[in-house]
């Protein structure tokens, strides 16, 4: 098992390889996506019971929380990408990087925005300067710096490796920035909602919402896969297996 | 005798050469920081102009918000505190680009020497000579904005202890964009979320300054910050400044 994963490792790092295996994976991360987020929003908007404070409103979770979840790993992920090209200098790294970093952004977006759309029915504004609004907002600027390093930078394996440094940087502040962000939420107001708290939920509820976050990562794979893909065919244009792909169509 | 012989027959099997008179990392870090010492007390432009900027945006607030000190004096430590960090982030703008269009950065690169301590020696000189001006500055703009009086000793302290670490953690930002003809805009879109935690604490110890709470775990927090920054931020700008040269 250790020696096919450290096999698979080494060979991802060719991109014709990268591009050959992953459109065998392609299938399966589109049906699981598929399924998952379909079960999850039939059950969830359908069959869930409502929400004896909250009504129907709450069911915006089974989109702002996935969202929420990946907005935070989706940094993660890159940071761990940027590891692998600065160390090992594998360059399918920064193609997945560069495909992460836009997906991650729209994901911080996504829950910012379900969770005005949710603060509205429920704290009755549209913001809050809330620990974690503050912080998830801070990611999102923080996605936005990578990204605008990127286009900015040039040639590629330049900008490659500073965007990997930055997400680096980043994920060793994250932690720092969270913290910080709740010492001054607390100093400032007491805190009149905590999102913290996790009520206890019937299964009929937390199950649709599972299904719901294993669909949204079955998803941000598919999301990867198409543009990490897209990327290896801009990037090795000139090889020649991508000619020959090409001339194919 | 022999053992010159013995010298002499190794000198033709050592594969790397012996280095004569090589200085001590300690020697080449008081050289390095002399020079930058030297460079920067030049640059006078560089050295005023983020005074004006802090001067310039603190007067802004009593002509957009209020020239009252009812509205003014509460807003004061946030309003002195973003726009000494603002100043401190323009001032970084141009810590290496000078270095890198006459080569000197190069030279640093492949001197020998470990690159991080020498970033290390360029910022804190930039700290002593841009980022002090700034905090002896504060207070006299702290009096315009009526700023309690036992707040002034507090706003000097945490700018001096937060500036360091604005500072430190801005350098990454500038070997990041060193490469770039012009960066302000983008390296205050990459560095700005960085300095939020700097923000907090900065205020959060003027806030109790002015409420007449103990500021003690404030500023111990900035001092905290301020250290790591010290210790782990050498070692990123090096990195930086080898991806912006190089490409490695």
């Amino acid at each position: 098992m250790w020696n096919w994963l450290k096999t698979l490792y080494h060979r991802l790092g060719s991109p014709k390889w990268f591009y050959q295996i992953t459109s065998k994976w392609l299938p399966w991360f589109v049906g699981s996506s598929l399924l998952l987020l379909g079960l999850g929003l039939v059950l969830g908007l359908a069959y869930a019971p409502m929400d004896y404070q909250q009504g129907n409103s709450f069911r915006i979770m089974y989109v702002h929380v996935p969202a929420a979840f990946l907005a935070q790993s989706v940094y993660m992920m890159m940071a761990v990408a940027g590891i692998v090209l600065l160390v090992w200098k594998m360059k399918m790294a920064d193609v997945v990087a560069q495909a992460l970093a836009p997906i991650g952004a729209i994901m911080t977006f996504i829950s910012l925005v379900t969770g005005a759309i949710w603060g509205m029915p429920t704290w009755g504004t549209w913001w809050m300067w809330d620990a974690r609004l503050t912080s998830m907002l801070i990611l999102f600027f923080l996605y936005l710096g990578v990204m605008a390093l990127r286009e900015a930078l040039s040639p590629q394996e330049t900008a490659a490796k500073a965007c990997a440094l930055l997400a680096i940087v980043g994920v060793i502040n994250i932690p720092i920035i969270k913290y910080s962000v709740d010492w001054w939420y607390t100093l400032h107001q007491p805190a009149s909602i905590k999102l913290t708290e996790k009520p206890a939920m019937p299964a009929s509820m937390y199950l649709p919402l599972l299904f719901m976050v294993l669909g949204f990562y079955a998803l941000l794979g598919w999301s990867v896969l198409l543009r990490a893909r897209a990327e290896v065919l801009r990037r090795e244009a000139k090889s020649g297996w991508v000619r020959e792909l090409l001339k194919d169509k | 005798m022999n053992q010159a012989k013995h010298h002499k027959a190794a000198a033709f099997c050592r594969l790397t050469p012996k280095q004569v008179n090589s200085p001590s990392l300690a020697g080449v870090f008081v050289a390095a920081l002399k020079r930058e010492w030297q460079l920067q007390v030049r640059r006078k432009g560089d050295l005023i102009n983020p005074l004006v900027f802090f001067a310039l945006v603190v007067v802004l607030f009593p002509l957009g918000v209020s020239p009252t000190a009812e509205i003014l004096a509460p807003v004061a430590p946030g309003v002195l505190w973003v726009a000494a960090l603002l100043a401190v982030l323009m001032s970084l703008d141009a810590l290496f680009r000078p270095d890198l269009q006459d080569g000197s950065l190069e030279q640093l690169l492949v001197c020998g020497y470990p690159v991080a301590p020498l970033s290390l020696a360029k910022v804190l000189v930039h700290w002593v000579l841009s980022c002090l001006p700034l905090v002896l500055l504060a207070p006299l703009l702290g009096i315009m904005l009526y700023l309690p009086w036992q707040a002034q000793g507090v706003l000097m302290l945490s700018l001096l202890l937060g500036s360091l670490a604005l500072s430190l953690v801005g350098a990454i930002g500038a070997a990041l964009t060193t490469g770039l003809g012009k960066s302000g805009v983008l390296m205050t879109l990459v560095v700005l979320p960085f300095y939020m935690p700097v923000l907090i604490f900065g205020t959060g110890a003027m806030q109790a300054a002015v409420n007449g709470q103990p500021v003690l775990a404030h500023l111990a927090l900035l001092a905290a910050l301020a250290l790591a920054a010290l210790a782990l931020s050498p070692w990123a700008i090096a990195a930086a400044l080898r991806i912006a040269v190089s490409g490695e």
